[in-house]
């Protein structure tokens, strides 16, 4: 079922140390607010591509309370991360810290909601704390991109 | 790449004039002067900006003395875009999931509505 046919998701980066995700979605932003910031429906949707479950989805919806999300694949690997929120001001704004671990940059994220004739504009921003710690996540993203290239290129492999 | 590449990379697409400059040169190649031409800059501030596009490798330039052509050399920028790519795929995929799971909050909450 297509929900939402006309809806695309669009990444820009505005600057060096800024990825902006935007997306319009047919709800109003008090029901997309709660779908963002309600652990029984986060696990339902924030899921990627296909095959990964969210096993924890903890959150503390206030300034200064924490949130974790954990999310395992079917053979067993797994993807982490977590931070503080800084600002909850429900249904338009949403700001915290994220990490993905020892090694990532903390970045600070800003959900933004706007709404108009029923549908809402959701806007991402995730701000690096330097043009440096972008390239650095970029560089280990990339990595990580080509180690699961090349799993999946030795598993093919066994299969000829 | 490494890091430092990276961020010579990024330093150069920071700028909008260069990054019409490689807009353009998607298109095919161009000389200088035709690179000039939008822009209400002298052909030496775009030669400084082709240098810097040139150090960063995103772009190529013609040895001849009267016409150099300009070309767009695509591997750094095609790595930068695909690893925003999967940055995007993730996003997507779940909107995607995200806008049938909003019709059926909604739903609940009509139905909640009416039996209230």
């Amino acid at each position: 079922m297509t929900a939402n046919p006309s809806a695309a998701t669009t990444l820009t980066t505005p600057s060096d140390r800024e990825i902006v995700i935007r997306r319009v979605v047919q709800a109003p932003r008090k029901v997309v607010f709660e779908a963002y910031t309600n652990p029984a429906h986060v696990v339902r949707w924030m899921l990627g591509p296909g095959g990964w479950t969210m096993p924890i989805c903890e959150i503390d919806l206030r300034p200064g309370g924490a949130w974790r999300f954990v999310w395992r694949r079917d053979d067993g690997s797994e993807m982490a991360m977590h931070g503080i929120y800084q600002e909850v001001t429900p249904p338009e704004r949403l700001v915290s810290t994220e990490s993905w671990g020892p090694g990532w940059p903390e970045t600070i994220n800003t959900l933004l909601l706007t709404e108009y004739e029923g549908q809402t504009t959701i806007t991402s921003r995730v701000l690096y704390p330097s043009q440096e710690a972008r390239d650095q996540a970029l560089k280990t993203g990339m990595v990580e991109g080509m180690t699961e290239t090349f799993k999946c290129l030795s598993e093919y492999l066994e299969t000829l | 790449m490494s890091s430092d590449q990276l961020s010579t990379i990024f330093s150069a697409l920071a700028d909008p004039t260069r990054r019409a400059i490689l807009a353009r040169l998607a298109e095919g190649e161009a000389s200088v002067k035709d690179l000039a031409e939008p822009f209400a800059i002298s052909p030496p501030a775009i030669t400084k900006h082709l240098k810097v596009l040139q150090r960063a490798g995103l772009i190529t330039q013609g040895r001849q003395a009267q016409w150099r052509p300009c070309r767009l050399a695509p591997a750094p920028l095609k790595e930068i875009a695909d690893w925003l790519e999967e940055y995007r795929r993730f996003w997507d995929a779940s909107f995607v999931r995200l806008d049938t799971y909003l019709i059926e909050m909604q739903a609940k909450e009509q139905q909640h509505d009416r039996e209230s």
